[in-house]
């Protein structure tokens, strides 16, 4: 039988069935609309009282500085333009943030630069690193919210956020991290961290697709981008999505207890880039230690990583590319492009985002069967033969 | 996005891959940036491709693309060959999602390219129009 093998964590994870047990019986019978004064209403009420307070312990902060949203995306839009909105009245309007961000935090950025808020996008280091000096004199006394990610979906490297947001406090602008990728991977303890929001979506930690969450620190104000009913004390209006809420801080309490078995990952993740690297012509994408834990990422030369992406398919490994040909927008990875990466190059880079439910065995499979397909591609590609030729190999 | 099955067969399993040496034509369209390069050669007897190999450098459609082209015009005179369209690989391929087209273009471009380069070579002028080696189009 053909082995199926996920290795695209970073994309979407499966729902867990602790999740999935838990709720369950919120669908079946506790389906009360939070805000009704009834038994049915208060049960309701009592279950999302419940899942926050669950939540405002695995990150030691406080209820009221959780805001239940739909998904990462529209936490990131809410915290960047909520707080230019907000604090564009008090003269600052100016937005830094970094290069690599993922689209829902860089698109945002481009569409409030369109209605005249001024934004630097800073540049990475080879590793994909924010440059911290680029960083701090982009600070100003402008500067309403600095925008950093926690660690990036692509090339899976950690950016130094506490120290970014002491930068942008020395500055007395706010500091917002997406750290939807960084949850679940990274022990975060916002009663310590100098972040005043912070993003996160349920999908990417085995809790459904539709349910995201946005921290924002008590005494930091941003307008709403939902108008409507009181919910999420009037900051966010809609009907809670109850079910998904009592998931969500499910998966993040699992998430919690699973930190000590990223450590296994870790070497899954180191076992599996070693291997790749021994693939003559290839480089590893993103930091080698401050990295995810379950991030691999490599560029091979001479080859596209969309025919990588469908033999592995073929093969029964899912995976995901940097090139412009898997995307609709036929453009390379604007990560990779920022980390210097040559778009030639970019072309041929594969992630592999791994998790604690990857084996061994998975590893040696994937070990076992990309090289191949690396080979069977560069025998096929008039660059590779320009390399043989020069008697490079 | 999602592949026909006749794509997927002639991405699996290309057709003509590899090279001919002292070929009578060779044609090398696109460029690394833009992730696709086609290089055609071509083995012409008497006017009539005898032979024709490929290889590509570029995503799934890239390759099938390549494959079909060269099994469209193996054993075909030139001047077929010349009259090769790109929908006319499309169509031989059971048709391509939207984006990838550009690759059926490329095709066309490649055998026109190496066809050129047979032109050159035995000193007839070349009365079509060709790509020239690094394109920065669209894509």
């Amino acid at each position: 039988m053909k082995r199926f093998v996920y290795a695209d964590n970073a994309a979407t994870t499966p729902v867990s069935r602790e999740v999935i047990d838990a709720m369950t019986p919120v669908f079946e019978s506790q389906w009360g609309n939070p805000s009704s004064l009834h038994s049915k209403g208060r049960e309701a009420k009592k279950l999302l009282d419940d899942a926050r307070e669950r939540i405002a312990k695995v990150f030691s902060c406080n209820v009221q500085e959780i805001y239940f949203t739909s998904c990462g995306s529209e936490s990131d839009n809410w915290a960047i333009k909520g707080a230019v909105s907000r604090l564009s009245k008090k003269g600052r309007n100016h937005i830094v943030t970094s290069a690599v961000e993922h689209p829902a935090v860089l698109n945002t950025c481009r569409e409030l630069e369109k209605q005249g808020y001024p934004v630097t996008y800073v540049g990475v280091d080879s590793d994909g690193v924010v440059k911290m000096d680029e960083l701090e004199a982009a600070i100003t006394d402008k500067t309403a919210v600095v925008a950093v990610m926690f660690a990036n979906n692509e090339v899976g490297t950690i950016q130094p956020i506490e120290e970014i947001g002491r930068l942008a406090h020395a500055k007395g602008a706010l500091m917002f991290t997406d750290a939807v990728q960084a949850i679940g991977n990274i022990d975060i303890d916002l009663s310590k961290l100098p972040v005043d929001m912070l993003a996160l979506s349920g999908h990417k930690i085995h809790a459904p697709k539709g349910i995201g969450m946005l921290y924002v620190k008590k005494g930091v104000v941003i307008d709403s981008l939902i108008n409507g009913g009181g919910q999420e004390k009037r900051k966010r209006a809609g009907t809670e999505n109850l079910p998904y809420i009592v998931g969500l801080a499910k998966a993040l309490e699992v998430a919690k207890e699973k930190l000590p078995e990223l450590e296994r990952v870790e070497k899954m993740r180191d076992r599996l880039i070693e291997a790749l690297l021994r693939v003559p012509y290839s480089k590893l994408n993103g930091h080698r230690t401050k990295r995810l834990p379950g991030n691999v990422n490599v560029g091979f030369e001479f080859i596209e990583g969309e025919s990588m992406l469908l033999w592995l398919d073929i093969a029964g490994i899912c995976a995901s590319t940097g090139s412009a040909c898997s995307s609709a927008s036929l453009e390379a990875s604007h990560v990779l492009l920022a980390m210097g990466v040559p778009h030639e190059k970019a072309h041929g880079s594969v992630r592999l985002s791994i998790s604690h439910e990857t084996t061994e065995e998975d590893i040696d499979y994937i070990i076992e069967t990309l090289p191949p397909i690396i080979e069977k591609l560069r025998n096929m590609s008039p660059l590779w033969e320009d390399v043989v030729k020069a008697n490079k190999v | 996005m999602q592949y026909s099955e006749k794509v997927m067969d002639h991405f699996m399993n290309p057709r003509n891959v590899g090279e001919i040496e002292n070929a009578d034509g060779v044609g090398t369209v696109g460029n690394a940036k833009c992730g696709d390069i086609m290089k055609i050669y071509l083995k012409i007897d008497n006017d009539v491709i005898t032979d024709c190999k490929f290889k590509t450098f570029g995503c799934g459609a890239a390759i099938a693309t390549s494959s079909m082209a060269t099994e469209l015009i193996k054993g075909r005179t030139v001047e077929e060959a010349l009259s090769l369209t790109n929908s006319a690989v499309v169509e031989a391929l059971e048709g391509l999602p939207a984006v990838k087209v550009h690759c059926s273009v490329l095709a066309e471009e490649a055998v026109k390219s190496a066809l050129a380069d047979y032109y050159t070579k035995i000193g007839r002028p070349i009365d079509f129009e060709v790509e020239s080696d690094e394109h920065e189009d669209d894509h």
